[in-house]
This record gives C-alpha cells, structure tokens and sequence, in this order.
C-alpha cells in the first residue's frame, strides 16, 4: 500500500466525524424553538400543576410570595374523593360539599361519555360504509356536509343549538309540525330542564324515589343511589345531541378512509363463498376496522370527557348542577371561587380519569380481538 | 377522488334481488336525512339572521326573511334597533323584507375589533407553527443527534395531556412573564404543537432524501438547504398544517378565556361572543347572535371549501396513524 492511500482513509473519517458534529448541531438548533416552547409551556406546567394540586394556593396571591400557599399534601384529593381531610393536629376537617361536587361533576361527565361516544361511533362508522357502496353518487357532496359542521366554533354552534332549541323554537315548533299531538304545553323545556332522562323513563313504569324503597337513599360517595341513576338530565341531552352532531363528520371521514384502504378483493373472496351484505360487514369490515375504531374512540373519550366550551356558553353547569362537568368545575374553582389548588388536584384527576378509561377500551379492543 | 372499494358488486353483478334494491333505498335516506340534520341548522341560521327581532321569534322556520302575515319589526319603548320601522310600512303580508339589523347590532357591540384580533391570532400561530413545526418535524425525520428518538416519544407522549390540565400552570407561568392579556401571553403559548410536529416528520420521511443529499455535497449548509430546498417540497403538508392551525387557532376558546379575559380590546370572536351571551342572560338579541355567527362562521367556510381536499387529507392522515 502507499503512503497515498493509506491516509485517505484516516482524512476521510474526521471528515466524517465533522460533519456528524455538524449535523447533530443542526439538529438541536432546528429543535430550539420547539423545546424552549415545550419546555416552558408544556413541561414546566405538568410538573407545576402536580405540584400545585399538593398544596391549598388560591390564584390570587401571587405565587412566589412568601406565605402564597401552604403545603398540604394529599389533603386536596382526600377533600375530593372521601370528603374530608385530616389537619396537622389529626382532626378531621369535613370538606362534604367537595366531595358532592365532585362526584356530581363525575357522573354528569361519565353519562355524557357513555351517552355521546357509542353514539357517534356507531353512527360515523354506518355513514361511512354507506359512503362508500359504489352505488353512491354525490359521494364528496355528503362529505363535505357531514364535516362541514366540525370546523365551526364551538361557541357558534353552541348560540345556535341554544336558539334551535328554545322553548318555543325551531325544534319544538318543528317536531309540532310533524307531530299534532304535540301541543305547546308538552314542550320540551330542553335548555332548562333538570330531569334525569332515566328518572322519567323509571317514572313511566310507576317507579319513582319514593316506591322504589329504602336502599336508594344510601349515599354512595356523596350522592344517594337514586341520584346515581338519574341518567343525563334534559339539559345534558341537548348538549349530548349537539356534540354528536358537530364530531359524526370528523369520525367518519376517518372511518372513509380506513375503509377505502381495504382491499376490494377481500370482499370479492368473501362474496364467491356466499357471505351477506350483514355478514361481511359483521365478519369482515368491523374486525379489519378495529385499529381505527380504537383510534376513534381514544380521540372521543378523550374530547368528551375534557366537555367545557359548551356548558360554558349555553348552561353555566345548571340546572341543578346537571351539566356540571369535571372540566367546568375545574375552571370555577380555579378562575371564580379562588381555589387553585383544588382546581389543579381536579385537573390531575381528570386526566387520571381519561388515561385509565383510554387503557381500559384498549384492552376490551384487544380481547374482542382474539375472539 | 379516492376510489371506493366495491361492496356489494360482486353480489350486485349476479342478481338486482328486490332486497338489495331496497338496502340501496335505504342508504339514500339515511345519507339525506343526516345531510339534512347537518347543514339546516346552518340554512335556519343564515336566514334568521337577516330578519328583525320580532320574526326570529316569531317565525324562525320561514327560510327567506319575510314577516310574514304582518309580522311587525317594531320594537318596544326603550329597546336598542338599528331602524326602528312602524308597523304601517311592514304590515303587509308576504313582503320580502330582509335587514341589517343583526348585524348592525353586533358591530356594535364591537365586533369588528374581535374579528381583527381572530385573524391576527390565527395567522401568527399559524405562521410560527408552519416555520417551528417544520423545523423540529424536519431535525427529527432527517438529522441525527442524541437523544433524537427520546425527543420525539416525549412530544408524542404530551399529545396525550389534556389541555385542562395546563390551564392552571400556563396562567401562572404567563403571569410571572407579564404576559397575561397580552397578545404574545397567547400567540407565543401555541406557536408550536407536537401534531403539526408528528405531520411535519411523517411528511419529510416520506420523500426520498437523494436531492438534499446532493445539495450537500455541493456544499450547501443545513439551513439554506432546509429553506431552499426542503420547504418548497412540503407544500401539501405545510397546506394541510397551515389549515388546521388556522381553524384551530380560530375557533379556540379555553386559552383566550383563561389569557385575554381581563382585556376588552383583546377578546377573540368566540370570547367575545360567549361574554355578550353572559352579559344578557335569558333574554337573547337572537338575531344579533345569529349575525355574529355567521360572520364567525364565514372565513372558515370559504377557506374549508376551497381547500376541503387538505382538510379530508389531514385528518384520514392523523387517522390511519393512529
């Protein structure tokens, strides 16, 4: 070998060892203005708000004073979850109404949830397969009406469910049109209306909170079973109905596009060995959907449990504290009662709340899989 | 269009039984009773938004803005119209009378400031994003350094946080800068977002790398090739990100709410709008509201109709990834 060729190689690898230098510069200047942003708005705040929720700071002392808020341990989460906590001297310090609201705000977001995401779901998935027979004419003219909905404002679409559903608005005056037997002291009194759509329901079979017995007064976390079951109430199903309407778009153009993914021979093979209509959508679209049912419903657990912008605008959480939800209370304790410290502790819980329903639909996924 | 994979043709080619023919009946109604139950609220709120106060009330099904049957837009002693017209000049049946009054009442209300701060807010973020977005999408897909994968799991990972929960720290930490009601308390917050991030890295591994590769050699540095070359590539994602910023940014709420609250000047559309349905409680300026809605609604619609195809792309994109 000559002296040439034998430093050529030597040269080349701190060339290289140079430009992987540079690189790896490039790469943490490209990163720089994400991370300072994520590192300040973002990572800090996680920390910050698991920090807080330890201790009882108001939201108006201004936080790096001395004094600003006392830490108190898991005192917030007791106060929350049962209701009381025990002070440094090992008294008992009730915190009931804590606990009621809670846990009112609990059940009228987990009817929601259970009530909005099957719904959606289901309706999203069998408007896409309609959309997508070959049959269908007019295809991206649907689409573009079933999504049109989902860029609106959530404000906007909230004013205008609120003027459609008035007493004597579009909705009633409509359903009267349809239906004569419908008179306007039946009306609807949809925006105002505290009543437990399951308690009606039970009504109309003559059960009610007085025939039904003694166990339905036992308090289970602050509220009697009764109350418990009291299903969505009116008000809640408005706000139900109009989340419904405005996501169907966004799922099904999901589920569309999953679907077009799927091979048409698939159908072919399964249409030669004599499936239905009903059994290929049963035993060959759902299964090979699986993946992106899964992504919806994570995106529709997660949107719906976080439901805010809307009992904000249209019920402030009335009546009756029946569309109290978990991310409405977190904002007044935190923003109007001066309870910041409560209000992160909630906030933790939420999004503990959220991550265990998302693992425990992942899981049912998994297992319907294997069947 | 995509094409659509055939599901019942193979079927259909043997036989046109009477029960398929009934399954596709069946199929059209339910695509146009949704279709229906989707855009008429839109329809009912266009046209009530051009009547008086009177017929909203009174007549909020009729699609063109007539009072019909001498419907009067009078308006009692005392209460705010543009034009308060006796009933003499209106009474007569059927007359096709459409008005301004909503909408003068809502730019009144100040809502020419709230529109000019919607779109100031909306095309910053959407800008910083577009460039931020780009350039950390563009490190992660294609520069090597340490802790490169550990940097994208940890972005990927905050997708998952509730927004609720940073609602409380981000206040405080605004507070301390001095940045509560203040434009950049808000813009600055949202300039970067782990989707645009995770859409911007996808894309960029998804073209081939060989032109960058030669621009190097040629001795271009990395930032100039980036801007030059890179970016110019990317316009279908850089479309879809800069849509989905925009109406994001648009139609948020919880984040204005929290940082502009306390300054008029500042307020957003939506804030601006929920605040003045807060301000008059049970009794409703429906046709005011109705105006001001639309005119929320307005941009959006025409930038979703024009560029409709980046928003389906976007999102059955963000789907299948999941």
């Amino acid at each position: 070998m000559s002296e040439a060729t034998r430093v050529m190689p030597k040269k080349r690898i701190t060339t290289m060892a140079a430009k992987k230098r540079q690189e790896a510069i490039a790469g943490y200047l490209f990163m720089t203005p994400a991370l300072i942003i994520f590192l300040v708005f973002l990572i800090i705040p996680i920390g910050a708000a698991i920090y807080l929720s330890l201790t009882d700071w108001n939201g108006i002392t201004p936080v790096f004073d001395k004094g600003a808020f006392s830490f108190v341990g898991l005192d917030n989460y007791s106060d929350l979850l049962r209701g009381y906590h025990t002070d440094d001297a090992g008294e008992i310090v009730k915190a009931t109404t804590r606990q009621k609201d809670f846990f009112i705000a609990l059940k009228n977001t987990t009817y929601y949830v259970l009530g909005v995401v099957p719904t959606q779901t289901i309706l999203a998935l069998i408007l896409a397969v309609i959309l997508n027979q070959r049959w269908l004419k007019a295809r991206g003219f649907f689409r573009t009406a079933f999504y049109f909905p989902s860029i609106t404002s959530s404000v906007v679409i909230s004013i205008i469910f609120m003027w459609m559903f008035t007493r004597g608005g579009l909705v009633n005056t409509t359903i009267q049109a349809l239906f004569s037997g419908y008179d306007n002291n039946q009306f609807v009194n949809w925006l105002d209306d505290p009543r437990g759509v399951l308690h009606i329901l039970l009504e109309q079979f003559g059960v009610s909170r007085t025939s039904v017995g003694d166990w339905a007064s036992n308090r289970v976390f602050g509220l009697t079973l009764w109350e418990w079951i009291s299903g969505p109430s009116i008000t809640m199903s408005t706000i139900m109905i109009l989340n419904t309407w405005t996501t169907i778009g966004t799922m099904m153009v999901i589920f569309l596009a999953a679907l077009q993914n799927i091979p048409g021979s698939v159908y072919e093979a399964a249409a030669i060995d004599g499936a239905n209509a009903w059994q290929i959508f049963r035993r060959i679209t759902v299964p090979l959907l699986r993946p992106t049912t899964f992504f919806v419903v994570t995106l529709g657990l997660i949107g719906c449990f976080q439901i805010f912008d809307q009992v904000y605008v249209i019920s402030s959480g009335g009546p009756a504290k029946t569309t109290y939800t978990i991310a409405y209370m977190v904002y007044l304790n935190g923003f109007d009662r001066s309870a910041m410290g409560l209000a992160a502790a909630t906030a933790i819980l939420l999004f503990i709340i959220i991550f265990v329903f998302t693992l425990l639909q992942r899981t049912i996924v998994k297992e319907r899989a294997n069947i | 269009m995509a094409t659509a994979q055939p599901l019942e043709a193979p079927v259909r080619a043997e036989r046109r039984s009477p029960l398929s023919a009934a399954l596709t009946g069946l199929g059209w109604a339910v695509l146009i009773l949704f279709a229906a139950l989707e855009i008429f609220p839109f329809v009912f709120t266009v046209a009530n938004s051009f009547k008086c106060l009177p017929a909203v009330q009174s007549y909020p099904r009729s699609l063109i803005p007539i009072p019909p049957f001498g419907v009067e837009c009078t308006y009692q002693e005392g209460e705010r119209a543009g034009a308060s017209r006796s009933a003499s000049e209106t009474s007569g049946a059927l007359t096709f009378n459409p008005t301004l009054e909503g909408y003068q009442e809502i730019f009144d209300e100040n809502l020419p400031r709230w529109l000019v701060n919607t779109a100031f807010f909306a095309v910053a973020v959407t800008i910083l994003r577009l460039g931020f977005d780009s350039l950390a999408g563009y490190a992660l897909a294609r520069l090597k350094f340490p802790g490169n994968r550990l940097l994208f799991f940890t972005i990927l990972g905050t997708m998952m946080v509730p927004p609720i929960v940073l609602l409380i720290p981000r206040f405080i930490i605004l507070k301390q800068l001095s940045m509560l009601n203040t434009y950049q308390g808000l813009i600055v917050p949202l300039a970067v977002d782990a989707f645009g991030i995770f859409l911007m890295k996808q894309f960029f591994e998804s073209i081939p790398g060989e032109i960058e590769e030669a621009a190097l050699v040629d001795g271009a540095s990395r930032f100039v090739l980036f801007w030059r070359v890179v970016l110019p590539m990317a316009t279908p994602a850089l479309t879809a990100l800069a849509i989905f910023s925009f109406q994001g940014t648009w139609n948020d709420f919880l984040m204005p709410l929290i940082i502009l609250s306390g300054n008029q000047d500042l307020w957003t559309l939506p804030l601006g709008l929920s605040f003045l349905r807060g301000a008059y409680g049970e009794t409703l300026r429906w046709h005011a509201f109705l105006a001001g809605s639309v005119i929320t609604t307005l941009p959006l619609a025409l930038i979703f109709f024009y560029f409709q195809r980046y928003f389906v792309e976007g999102i059955s994109y963000s789907g299948l990834k999941g």
